[in-house]
């Protein structure tokens, strides 16, 4: 059983991602059950996705306090979420800052400190640069894949299951830059934080 | 048997696919506009984006009298502006089987109110069913279908958000059954003059009797029986939050939600000190449950507004149930709430916003030079309301901004208090919302000496929901290529005396355009056209602050562009955000911001 939450912004692609790592989870054989915002969330909203897999999966949100790890695409996004990541939780958080329009009109403050936070929080955070791994494969918007490839160093799910899921959902002019951002994930480059 | 992850909305398509279904209208509406995408791929079956949900009901109503099993898609609030056809629909019956898929969206991720439409079963007298997941969307189709014709009914699937956007496991086979239902004429049955309606009226009543029995024995209701000291009864995804969190309980799920299966009712309540009823939005199945005299437990302890989840659902019941019961819930402990976060509440919202470079800014910023009054519709554009723009007064529902309109300027040529404003109300609308309900408003502004001033935000598409088409765009659902509505003959030929076409990235001419307008005493038609930004971005330039030339006036800021940023006493434009439009630039009096290539 796990339970995954993956957290953005409208067009970070985070939908995909999920979709990725949902259709994986499906190839291992689990139960699967995934939930999305959809609508007005694609205009630079703040959206959450949630994935979850097991024996036998019922509800399709995540409870608070209960997920296994929070992929978080955005920090504020990230911080925004937190609380659903359960006590055991691994964070793995793109460090990356998007200001939403309350901050850039001046009538809010980006918090400081977001990483610091999810840093004293999850019981484990791994931090990467993953827009700017992604640019080096190719395509800043394959940001998703290289959060799904830090992802994929804690899950047992064999490589080829990865490739297929990413071959079966993304664009197929897109493919093999994803899965260029997903092996850069996967090894584990640190960006610069 | 195949199996694939399947939202709930692509499982209805599948269904209605495999049930046979050869004809299916829509109009695009969040969370219900996947149905009808997903089954225009299917072969055989003629699939539209209807102008509206009325017309798309009525089509409908058309193809499962002429023997074509028929499905209508819509959300909630669709069902209102469909609401007369379908109050008579029931009367007349069907011939082939009729399913209305709707949609409703507790929480309001994408509406303007939440609204049960569970009444609208217990109103018309039509049968309702409702799924707990991607897998029961799927058969419930062809049970629906096939209750239907058994019937002579339409049938109403209610599906919500959590169930129409997640994605849960599927198990089916590709194949697909075929109906064809002769057509024989029968007026006496479907030309409702009141001579046959009150006929058929008695017999809708007694169906609904019938359909009672159907009620006890439908195949995806189910009796779980667990603890014998805590029962729950639920439907839909709530059916799912119940068994998540309360994994001891038993649990009566109903399928068929309209009407109530009385006997399971009793005879499951029967079995507990007390009855918990978990449902979303409005106590429908407690009152029903309550008016067979059985005491539950319900919205005095779940919330009726906003959408439930499994901690909420948990926090609501599950002291309660153990001060009942004795029985304490090990599938859940209350979270603790952890010093390290700071309040969800203290952090900045991210709010939807107009992309870089919608059109549609162009417009507010206009507007708002103007001091216009602004009744507005629902799309896009409707995120102007929001500050820095702030260029919106009110907005209801699709359609309702022209007749607003014209109400506001009749109260403020009869005031004194606000005589500043006569002459300054705009109406705004887009090109798919116009042809959704704003056409017949026009009508009446002309009609009645109107000097309000519409504009047709016309970007090519219907963008709120993801770039569907509509009968201006040259192109059906099916990719078929069409005549497209001239928006500006039509708009003439309803007797606007003025109508122009301007680009709402030229801000100066658009400015003069709706100055001259507003000033005219006629009704007056602007079309500010320019294709959704997502769909078709200027390539290959992008905008750049010159830092020496920038007085830090933050007067490019009040367009309320997301790739304008101010980094210390500078604008500085997020070069991977921008389309390149040149409103920033226009706006710019020092003349900071430059065209440069982008990459370059």
């Amino acid at each position: 059983m796990a339970d995954v939450l993956l957290a953005g912004v409208g067009g970070q692609g985070n939908v995909l991602s999920a979709r990725v790592l949902a259709e994986a989870a499906l190839s291992m054989g689990y139960d699967v059950k995934t939930s999305e915002v959809h609508g007005m969330a694609q205009r630079g909203g703040s959206v959450v996705c949630m994935v979850r897999w097991g024996e036998k999966v019922h509800s399709p949100l995540v409870e608070v306090a209960k997920a296994d790890f929070l992929l978080a695409f955005e920090l504020l996004e990230g911080l925004r979420f937190l609380h659903f990541l359960g006590g055991e939780g691994t964070a793995i958080v793109n460090d990356y800052r998007l200001d939403p329009l309350p901050v850039l009109r001046g009538d809010a403050v980006y918090p400081e400190g977001a990483l610091g936070f999810i840093r004293a929080y999850a019981a484990r955070t791994l931090e990467m640069d993953a827009r700017e791994l992604a640019v080096r494969a190719g395509n800043a918007r394959a940001a998703g894949s290289c959060l799904l490839g830090a992802l994929s160093r804690f899950l047992d799910f064999p490589e080829g299951v990865w490739e297929e899921s990413i071959r079966g959902a993304v664009p197929s002019r897109a493919v093999e830059v994803n899965l260029k951002a997903f092996a850069l994930g996967r090894a584990g480059t640190a960006g610069p934080s | 048997m195949k199996r694939a992850l399947m939202s709930g909305n692509e499982a209805v398509a599948l269904g209605a696919w495999r049930a046979g279904v050869r004809v299916a209208a829509a109009y695009p509406g969040t969370p219900s506009t996947e149905i009808l995408e997903e089954l225009a791929a299917y072969p055989e079956v003629y699939c539209e984006w209807s102008p509206n949900e009325k017309v798309a009901l009525e089509v409908g109503i058309g193809s499962c009298l002429g023997g074509a099993r028929s499905l209508v898609a819509m959300k909630h609030v669709g069902l209102n502006v469909a609401a007369d056809p379908w109050m008579t629909l029931p009367y007349i019956g069907v011939n082939a089987g009729l399913v209305l898929a709707i949609a409703d969206d507790p929480g309001m991720h994408s509406s303007q109110n939440e609204q049960d439409s569970r009444y609208y079963a217990r109103m018309s007298k039509v049968p309702m069913l409702e799924p707990a997941d991607s897998q029961e969307c799927l058969e419930m189709v062809g049970m629906a279908m096939d209750i239907s014709e058994r019937y002579d009914t339409p049938v109403m699937l209610r599906l919500e958000t959590r169930i129409s956007h997640s994605r849960t496991v599927v198990e089916y086979r590709e194949d697909r059954i075929r109906v064809d239902h002769p057509y024989e004429k029968d007026a006496l049955k479907r030309v409702m003059i009141p001579g046959h309606a009150r006929m058929r009226h008695p017999l809708v009543i007694s169906r609904l009797e019938e359909l009672e029995k159907e009620a006890e024995t439908f195949a995806l209701s189910s009796l779980e029986m667990r603890s014998s000291r805590v029962g729950i009864i639920t439907s839909g995804v709530c059916y799912q939050y119940a068994r998540e969190v309360f994994p001891e309980a038993s649990i009566l799920k109903l399928g068929l939600v309209y009407p109530l299966p009385e006997k399971t009712i009793r005879e499951f309540a029967s079995h507990f000190h007390r009855v918990y009823v978990v449902e979303e939005l409005e106590p429908f199945l407690e009152d029903g449950i309550k008016a067979l005299g059985i005491d539950v437990v319900g919205k005095t302890r779940i919330p009726r507004d906003g959408e439930l989840d499994p901690t909420l659902v948990a926090r609501s019941l599950a002291e309660l149930i153990e001060m009942d019961t004795g029985v304490k819930h090990g599938g859940w402990t209350p979270p603790v709430p952890h010093a390290a976060i700071p309040d969800e509440s203290e952090l900045p919202g991210r709010p939807p916003v107009m992309c870089p470079g919608c059109p549609h800014r162009g417009l507010f910023y206009a507007l708002n030079r103007n001091k216009a009054v602004v009744s507005s519709d629902i799309g896009c554009y409707t995120l102007s309301v929001l500050p820095p723009l702030a260029g919106i007064d009110c907005q209801v529902c699709m359609g309702a901004s022209v007749g607003m309109a014209l109400g506001m300027e009749r109260a403020f040529d009869s005031s004194e208090a606000n005589a500043d404003k006569a002459g300054k109300v705009v109406c705004v609308l887009g090109d798919s919302t116009f042809i959704h309900g704003g056409i017949t408003g026009l009508i009446d502004m002309v009609y009645n000496n109107t000097i309000s001033t519409i504009v047709i935000l016309d970007n090519r598409t219907t963008a709120m929901t993801g770039f569907q088409d509509h009968p201006g765009t040259g192109r059906t659902l099916m990719g078929e290529d069409t005549s497209a509505l001239d928006l500006a003959e039509l708009c003439r030929a309803v007797g606007v005396q003025s109508v122009r076409v301007v680009d709402p990235w030229e801000l100066e001419e658009m400015e003069a355009v709706i100055r001259e307008e507003m000033e005219a005493p006629r009704t007056s038609v602007i079309i500010s056209r320019r294709p959704c930004v997502l769909r078709e971005r200027r390539a290959g330039v992008v905008y750049r602050v010159r830092e020496e030339e920038c007085t830090g006036c933050r007067r490019c800021l009040r367009l309320g562009c997301p790739a304008l940023v101010m980094r210390g006493e500078k604008a500085v434009v997020q070069e991977d955000l921008c389309v390149g439009c040149s409103m920033c630039a226009q706006v710019c009096r020092p003349g900071a911001l430059e065209e440069v290539a982008e990459g370059g």
